[in-house]
């Protein structure tokens, strides 16, 4: 299994009465391409955030690639993110002042993998590949259009070579047709390297893509 | 990269770190300039005279006779006499007297009427002696040895003829222009108000004021340097004298014989108490620019503090994203510090910049004026103390926002 969650609750520190999440169990497993939908505020980027160790899990266990997220250090949590998962957002994907390449490299900065010229090219190569036009590469990416911006956060999140992508509404700011364009360039490049995808979005019309659907309310007791 | 996205972050708001970025800057050379100009004014004052025990002048204030012997600021307020000069200088105690005459100027600078006793025990800085950069002492009673500045600021070499003028402005229409003085010598420039002096024989004084006095009928060149010597060209009085002693022992008793001594009224004062009464004098004044000069800094710092604060919440996006690739809460915490310390620095280097273009500056014009030898090398111990004091108050200002920024970065793992 890539992911394994076992009797997870999660409240808010601030509202502790409050449980967001209740996972009884819930796996899926390696290379699987799975769509979470759910209403805005039904937890879905609450549970994204568990998964990537971004918020610790004080009650249950979270195995991802086999590793127990739940038994982690903040700082072991934060360098596993950076090691084995890709992060797609609907916006601020990228920081705005830096080059295309700069803010693919600054996800190779906080991982294991060699950083510098190699780094550099792995980049270029993914951008290239993504189909943004080299003149885009180092200006800033606040001058860059939406549609340039996903490619070049796909391209930022697939540097590390992850084996987990979580894309969390990355089609929302998109009209119809990049989101098309950015949802086949996805898919191809997932293909490819052969990573497990999480995509979750209220857009249920785009579940067609994808091999595996479930309502957040298949997963979390409270979303039912 | 760590170092490249504080760059880009600040470049990215340009304009408000440049505003904080000058604000320090100023703060940085007015902290700086005034205790650079503050340490080098003392050190250059303290090393204008050395080795000389006593300096005798006519009762006036110690203050006065120190800076118009010594520095040649302000002007005398009486004489002594000769006779009471070489009563002094055949002391037993005295081991050598210089004597010290002023009143008459070559354009703006000092002339100083004296012996060859001065080339020979006048010392300054850690005892050091003057010596010729080219020509000799005076001999003859129209003979003139230059300081190093005006030998450099006039453009004059050996040889050359000089008028005196009465008085010491710059444009006197009292010019002693029938006797025409011959430079003999240049001294090497010493840092002290010596650069700044014309230095003649006392009788060459005495002779440009005996005869015809200025305004006369000049005679020509030729016909001046024709004329012989004129006899009796003793001096009849002085303004001070520099008295050095043949031991420290005796200090205190000869300061009391001459101020005590019933011929005329004398004052000896020890140049060191001299200056310390001068710094003393000073030093109230010295306490009010620190203080302003710390709240400058303070000012500075504080808005630091508050360009950072306020960029934190416009950076919400930048953070949480730099979370979500993995940088820990120290890593935002740092990236903030370092923002401060780029700003902090680069103030630093401007306003250092700015102090030492400005020093150099007003260099000359100090050193002409009140003979204030700044050197405009900023690198000394106070002044790294001052950088390091100033680089832990920003680093202490950017805290608060750096520790939002941590405490932000934290809340996610808290859920």
């Amino acid at each position: 299994m890539t992911i394994e969650l076992k009797d997870v609750t999660f409240s808010h520190s601030e509202v502790p009465e409050k449980t967001v999440l209740d996972i009884p169990h819930w796996s899926v497993e390696a290379g699987q391409h799975l769509f979470v939908h759910g209403p805005s505020g039904s937890g879905k980027t609450t549970l994204l955030n568990l998964l990537s160790g971004l918020s610790a899990c004080r009650q249950g266990e979270i195995s991802i690639l086999g590793e127990r997220l739940d038994r982690m250090s903040s700082r072991q949590r934060d360098r596993f993110r950076a090691n084995h998962i890709g992060y797609v957002f609907q916006r601020f994907n990228l920081i705005p002042y830096l080059s295309a390449i700069e803010n693919i490299e600054l996800a190779r900065s906080f991982s294991s993998t060699p950083h510098g010229r190699a780094a550099q090219a792995d980049a270029r190569s993914l951008l290239e590949s993504l189909q943004v036009a080299s003149d885009d590469w180092l200006r800033p990416c606040s001058g860059l259009s939406m549609g340039q911006q996903q490619r070049v956060a796909i391209a930022r999140a697939l540097i590390n070579h992850p084996e987990i992508l979580i894309a969390d509404e990355p089609t929302s700011s998109l009209d119809q047709q990049n989101r098309d364009n950015f949802l086949s360039v996805l898919m191809s490049l997932v293909a490819e390297e052969n990573m497990t995808l999480l995509f979750v979005s209220h857009d249920l019309a785009l579940s067609s893509h994808f091999g595996r659907v479930e309502g957040l309310g298949d997963i979390s007791r409270t979303g039912r | 990269m760590f170092l490249r996205i504080a760059f880009k972050s600040l470049m990215n708001r340009k304009g408000s770190v440049i505003m904080t970025l000058l604000a320090i800057a100023v703060a940085i050379f007015v902290l700086l300039g005034i205790e650079h100009i503050r340490k080098q004014a003392r050190d250059s004052f303290a090393s204008t005279v050395s080795g000389v025990d006593l300096i005798v002048g006519a009762r006036t204030g110690s203050l006065n006779l120190l800076l118009y012997s010594v520095f040649r600021v302000g002007a005398p307020t009486a004489n002594i006499g000769w006779d009471t000069f070489q009563k002094i200088s055949n002391d037993k105690d005295v081991a050598w007297a210089i004597p010290i005459s002023l009143g008459d100027s070559h354009e703006g600078y000092r002339v100083l009427g004296t012996s060859t006793d001065y080339f020979e025990h006048f010392s300054y800085g850690n005892k050091r002696e003057l010596s010729f950069a080219e020509g000799q002492a005076f001999s003859g009673t129209y003979d003139v040895v230059l300081g190093a500045q005006v030998a450099q600021t006039l453009q004059y070499e050996l040889g050359r003829q000089i008028i005196l003028a009465h008085g010491i402005v710059s444009t006197s229409f009292s010019l002693h222009d029938g006797k025409p003085f011959t430079v003999v010598g240049i001294l090497e420039p010493t840092g002290t108000p010596v650069d700044q002096t014309v230095h003649v024989k006392l009788e060459g004084i005495e002779a440009i004021h005996a005869g015809p006095q200025p305004g006369a009928s000049a005679p020509s060149f030729g016909q001046a340097l024709a004329r012989p010597v004129e006899p009796n060209l003793s001096p009849k009085s002085i303004t001070a004298a520099l008295v050095g002693l043949k031991s420290r022992m005796v200090t205190f008793r000869v300061q009391r014989q001459l101020n005590t001594y019933a011929g005329e009224p004398l004052l000896a004062i020890l140049p060191g108490v001299a200056l310390s009464e001068l710094w003393q004098m000073v030093g109230m004044f010295e306490n009010v620019l620190r203080l302003i000069s710390g709240l400058v800094l303070v000012a500075a710092v504080l808005g630091l503090g508050a360009v950072l604060l306020a960029s934190v919440r416009e950076r919400n996006h930048e953070i949480n994203l730099l979370r979500v690739l993995g940088a820990p809460p120290y890593y935002l915490f740092l990236l903030m510090e370092l923002e401060a310390v780029l700003i902090c620095l680069s103030g630093m280097l401007l306003g250092m910049l700015s102090l030492y273009l400005g020093l150099l500056a007003v260099e000359e014009a100090l050193f002409t004026h009140f003979g204030l030898y700044l050197n405009p090398t900023l690198f000394t111990t106070e002044g790294l103390i001052i950088m390091l004091l100033v680089l832990a108050a920003a680093l202490l200002a950017a805290a608060i926002p750096s520790m939002r920024v941590y405490a932000q970065a934290k809340g996610y793992n808290e859920g």
